[in-house]
């Protein structure tokens, strides 16, 4: 495999895929019930092959190494260049991203309208998430991290709910807004460090640095921008919307994968660019962050909508997330990036969870629901586990990441743990109410009398993400380990700009 | 990983639940209860010569290290079997009580058409317990911690179709969940001080330096208080102290058999066994210890204050669990951890066997629950009877105080051992501990005669609202596929009540009944065959390390001996008084105000339900419908929005939707910035 661009293979693969089956719609003509089965079939083996590359990948890496690996690097135009490399904390979002694709194909089965340009957006929407996490050139990292926003966005227009319009608008609006902000400030890194390479510009901020001052604002316009797309509070009124509207799977992307750039982006430069205005900016980041766990579960309890319930919960949980960024300790960033990657998991498995009976009944209205688990126990036995998930039970994946990240924020402020740690009790009160109204009881509805349990496609489905869970959750040190390497460099880099 | 029978004894439970609980249509009933009730059998095997090792034998400590569950940066946690006195004791309570639960429960589930559900909830609880119990560091003992919970949760709730019984299990969780929050915080603390989380390293360290500080906003406390403080907050979630023991009573909502297993044997005393875990720490932490002695004192004579004027038998059973784990818990804080664990050890024999005597009872009535209907069972159940009778002598705390010759049941040793040992103490609140715990003692023979008085003596009463199925029935199977068979099978037995004035009940089967002999033998030899390891002449040798010895010995005033004997010989007259002699004086009593607050609580539950549940539902409404949609979205996108719209019909533009013109933004700025990208920035860079 040695020599082969595999990243680029990874990244482009997907949208390889899309662009066979845009061909195959202008050669066959397409909008039949069999084309439609085969692009489902087609985009499902582009993402499956995607991941297993993926794993190659994978094999190629080194996880003990500290360095920039599977570099590519194709000068372009000026000081800009095509650079693609990964590190621990890289390749762990690409396998989360190459992982969930393939099972959100499969939960997008019942898609019936316009099922090749969906797989089409679906696809590129791939090809841009993984491009985000292996750009190694703050240009090209722009360039995806901002595509990515126009697929989802559509996805949410066309294929969404009733009041998709409104809530891609607001969707779009939010996230534009903080990456205008953010590409202001990359021209000016870029003039001032004169590289626009991911690795130079890291080592110029360890080096000379940039000038604290300027640091505050440029931290200020890439803060604007990461604080959308985690959602922090309080600019996370986007999210709910976004996802009652949004299909089943896009939810998942959305959810699994799209929130996670925003934290990425914290660790791959805020934190080791900025590390001073990162350390003058960590009271606001903890005030925000307990805000947030506490302010949306207290919501998320209030929620009539199933999907808007799991959306504040995924507010709370991203809280962790920037709290245990901004900890800025082993700990807190090891935390930090456990909690992304199983939050991947386990939100992206609720929405499914939603999206099982939602294709069955058509709402996601939570008191039209009880009493499933009488003619659901297997879909009931799924649900129960990753709510516990949901609930940061120990055995589950949703447990390591919320002690890491209490354990560094603890080291640095003790009551921001304490805070924090507020958000464990009241996790409980609504995804254990929610899990009571949906599956427990009796079933009074009486259309729900004959409501059928999981499939064998929606088995295969969700049987990769109980075995991540729990494997996340038993042997969590099979992942910390491997992040190690990249949360002590993050954690190195801020420790030397803090005061 | 390698092999071996100590971490057999804490994975097999966990085998057989997965085995039960997946495949449990594929291998039916019977075989998933042979499975979970095979394993435990088989950890009970492993268990006990562990346990005769420390007894009897040389008492090998050791530490089986199995695999690392997280390492990152010093916070590291190491999965372990920890074999030393505390866990040796906890192993053999637990899989002994657990295992005659399983047996018990092929009884008391016959009918139930989810028993292999059941049976592996059961396992599972078997194997977070001992997970818990053999940590060796806090890390773990949270994880078997949250385990025990969620399947605390989960057989509160097993008959979910109930709304009591899913409100119960979702109260328990979250009242739970209130201590974790101490006890997380706990553990970060000790992390924070101390550099580590494994129990030695924290223990030692904190021994070093016991002077260490810890800020707590603007004042100055001890690291060691505090950290002793916030795990004390997670005992007392998980071990019903006052405040957070609203849950328990609730938990009753579960199937009898489990109520004797988590709620009064093993996982309800976790709380006791983790403060003697790290009795090291309390042991340097008199405040934290004065606060553990009032909150179980105060629970002691709280719990059996409300059990006085409870009318459900588990519920009585319930309230008298609180107040002794209330006991165990003063015991601990006025540093008498062998009292602690002795009372833990006995109790675990005496309760398991009052609650399955209670269910034993339940059963035989056809899941009549409340007292006031029972009446008249001594002659149709007999050996029920006088294993209850063992259970409230062991419970009350029969026995003689002897100069050189103590003899008594088992709840004797313990208790009398508890209530000298606050006497004696100096320690913050202790005599408070030790004159609630005389008095507790005086309440807790009240109401164990009370109850066996009003379930076994007198004439059947019966349910004047005679139906068996949902009158105050808790237990009650309320499958609805299941309501027909189970009216048949009462029909059977619904004879006439008999003429004698007793029950129209049956003696339970034997698979019921062989449990309650063998606790029953607990509940009579355990006090009189331990009390030299945990208390007397051998204790040195017992618990070694284990935990931190009273080295004085004490002569007590012939009176400190005798009050909890002469108190519960009160509490025996009264309840002879009450309700053998003149019945009518209770139903009197039961009118008044006091009789009325003892009734509901203390008004607990309304007034938690008042300030938080309706609070945070709220607070909830408030952030969302308020916070959210007024000011963040009225301020933000929505308020974008009426802007542009009415910048875009002033303009007169045609409609073509607020999105692209934002796209068309983007695009120009992203067009313009990039020129002077390339201009600015790249022209003038070197």
């Amino acid at each position: 495999m040695a020599g082969w661009p595999i990243l680029s293979i990874v990244t482009f693969l997907p949208a390889a895929g899309a662009l066979l089956i845009l061909l195959s719609r202008v050669s066959l003509g397409g909008d039949n019930e069999g084309y439609d089965n085969g692009v489902r079939l087609l985009a499902l083996i582009v993402t499956i092959a995607t991941f297993i590359v993926s794993l190659f990948a994978f094999a190629a890496f080194d996880p003990n190494a500290t360095e920039l690996q599977l570099v590519e690097y194709v000068p372009w135009a000026f000081e800009a260049a095509y650079s693609m490399g990964v590190d621990q904390l890289s390749m762990s979002l690409v396998l989360l991203t190459t992982f969930l694709t393939p099972l959100c194909i499969l939960a997008s089965w019942s898609i019936s309208k316009q099922v090749s340009s969906y797989m089409v957006l679906f696809l590129i929407l791939e090809t841009l998430m993984i491009g985000v996490f292996c750009a190694q050139d703050i240009i090209l990292f722009y360039v995806f991290f901002e595509g990515g926003l126009i697929p989802m966005f559509i996805l949410i227009g066309v294929w969404g709910g009733e009041r998709r319009v409104y809530a891609a608008f607001k969707f779009f609006l939010y996230t534009l807004l903080g990456s205008l902000l953010m590409l202001v400030a990359i021209v000016a890194m870029i003039a001032i460090a004169g590289t626009s390479s991911v690795p130079e510009l890291t080592a110029f901020a360890a080096g000379d640095g940039f000038d604290p001052a300027l640091q505050i604002w440029l931290w200020l316009a890439f803060f604007a921008s990461f604080a959308v797309k985690m959602p922090m509070w309080p600019v996370h009124t986007w999210l709910p919307d976004a996802h009652v509207e949004a299909p089943t799977a896009a939810s998942v992307v959305l959810a699994a994968i799209l929130l996670k750039m925003g934290g990425y982006g914290f660790l791959r430069f805020s934190l080791p660019m900025f590390p001073d205005a990162s350390a003058y900016f960590t009271p606001l980041v903890f005030a925000l962050s307990v805000i947030a766990i506490v302010w949306a579960s207290l919501v998320a309890f209030r929620q009539l909508d199933m999907k808007k319930l799991i959306a504040y919960s995924s507010v709370a949980h991203m809280g962790f997330v920037t709290m245990g960024i901004f900890a800025g300790n082993e700990q807190g960033i090891q935390g930090a990036i456990f909690q992304m990657l199983s939050h991947g998991v386990i939100s992206g498995a609720l929405f499914l969870c939603v999206g099982v009976v939602y294709d069955r009944v058509h709402t996601r209205e939570i008191a039209f629901y009880g009493g499933l688990v009488h003619r659901m126990p297997v879909y009931a036995a799924i649900f129960m586990l990753f709510t516990m998930g949901n609930v940061g039970l120990p055995g589950t994946s949703g447990f390591p990441g919320e002690i890491l990240t209490m354990v560094g924020a603890f080291e640095v402020n003790a009551w921001v743990a304490a805070g924090a740690c507020l958000g464990v009790i009241l996790s409980a009160a609504y995804a254990l109410t929610l899990y009571r109204k949906v599956a427990f009881g009796t079933i009074e509805n009486p259309k729900l009398g004959s409501i059928a349990d999981i499939d064998a496609r929606e088995w295969i489905t969700f049987a990769p993400l109980v075995i991540a869970t729990l494997i996340m959750g038993l042997a969590p040190s099979i992942v910390l380990d491997f992040t190690a390497p990249s949360a002590q460099a993050i954690a190195a880099a801020f420790a030397g700009g803090a005061p | 990983m390698q092999f071996s029978t100590e971490a057999l004894i804490v994975l097999a439970p966990l085998f057989a639940a997965a085995i039960a609980g997946l495949l449990q249509r594929l291998i039916g009933d019977r075989v998933a209860m042979t499975v979970t009730t095979g394993s435990v059998g088989l950890s009970l095997a492993l268990s006990l010569p562990i346990f005769a090792d420390f007894v009897w034998g040389e008492g090998h400590e050791r530490v089986i290290e199995l695999f690392r569950f997280i390492d990152v940066a010093g916070f590291t946690s190491i999965w372990s079997v920890r074999i030393d006195t505390l866990s040796a004791i906890m192993l053999v309570v637990v899989t002994s009580v657990s295992f005659l639960v399983h047996v018990y429960s092929w009884g008391y589930m016959a009918e139930d058409p989810h028993r292999a559900r059941f049976f592996s909830y059961l396992s599972f609880f078997t194997f977070a317990m001992l997970s818990l119990v053999t940590a060796n560091d806090f890390l773990q003992l949270f994880f078997g911690w949250e385990g025990v919970g969620v399947a605390s949760y989960l057989l509160i709730g097993f008959w979910y179709q109930k709304r009591s019984a899913n409100d119960a299990a979702i109260k328990a969780f979250i009242t739970n969940r209130i201590g974790d929050f101490g006890f997380a915080l706990g553990i970060m603390a000790a992390f924070f001080c101390y550099g580590s989380i494994q129990f030695d390293e924290v223990f030692h360290a904190a021994a070093a330096n016991p002077a260490m500080m810890l800020g707590v906003g603007e004042v100055q406390f001890r690291a060691v208080e505090v950290i002793a403080f916030l795990l004390f907050i997670g005992a007392m979630g998980k071990s019903a102290q006052f405040f957070l023991h609203v849950w328990l009573p609730d938990a009753m909502e579960g199937p009898t058999p489990v109520s004797a297993l988590i709620h009064a044997a093993t996982m309800v005393t976790a709380g006791v066994f983790m403060v003697c875990r790290a009795g090291e720490l309390y042991h340097l932490a008199p405040l934290a210890s004065g606060f553990v002695t009032i909150v179980g004192a105060t629970t002691a004579l709280f719990a059996a204050t409300v059990g006085l004027a409870q009318n459900d038998i588990k519920r009585v059973v319930a309230y008298s669990t609180c107040s002794q784990l209330g006991y165990m818990f003063f015991a601990a804080g006025v540093g008498a951890y062998n009292a602690a664990m002795f009372h833990l050890f006995t109790h675990a024999f005496f309760k398991a066997l009052l609650f399955l005597g209670a269910g034993s009872v339940i059963h035989g009535l056809h899941h009549e629950q409340d007292m006031r209907y029972m009446g008249g069972v001594r002659k149709p159940m007999p050996i029920t009877w006088a294993m209850m009778l063992i259970g409230t002598f062991a419970l009350i705390g029969f026995g003689l105080p002897l100069e050189g010759l103590k003899i008594g049941f088992a709840g004797f040793y313990s208790k009398d051992a508890i209530i000298e040992a606050a006497y004696a103490s100096h320690g913050i609140g202790a005599q408070f501990a030790f004159w609630c715990g005389v008095t507790a003692a005086l309440l807790t023979s009240f109401y164990s005669w009370r109850l066996a008085f009003m379930t076994f003596e007198g004439r059947y009463r019966g349910n004047p609202h005679a139906h068996h199925h949902d009158a105050s029935g808790t237990d009650h199977h309320h499958h609805d596929h299941e309501e027909a068979k189970s009216t048949a099978a009462h029909a059977d037995h619904a004879h006439e009540a008999p003429t004698d004035g007793s029950a129209p009940a049956h003696e339970s089967p034997w698979v019921m009944l062989a449990p309650l002999l063998v606790l029953a033998a607990g509940a009579v030899f355990a006090g009189w065959l331990f009390y030299p390891y945990f208390l007397g002449y051998h204790a040195e040798a017992f618990w070694g390390q284990a935990v931190p010895l009273e080295h004085e010995r004490h002569d007590f005033p012939v009176w400190v001996l005798w009050a909890p004997v002469v108190v519960t010989l009160i509490g025996l007259a009264l309840a002879i008084i009450f309700y053998l002699w003149a019945p009518a004086a209770p139903r009197a009593m039961a009118r008044g105000p006091v009789w009325a607050f003892l009734y509901n609580k203390w008004y607990f539950d309304e007034i938690y339900d008042f300030v938080f549940v309706k609070g945070a539902r709220a607070i909830g409404d408030l952030f969302w419908k308020v916070g959210d949609r007024r000011v963040i979205d009225g301020l933000g996108p929505d308020g974008v929005t009426s802007v542009s719209r009415w910048f875009s019909r002033g303009l007169r533009r045609v409609q073509t939707g607020f999105v692209y013109h934002y796209s068309f933004i983007m695009l120009i700025a992203a067009v313009a910035f990039g020129a002077y990208a390339i201009f600015a920035g790249f022209g003038g860079a070197p």
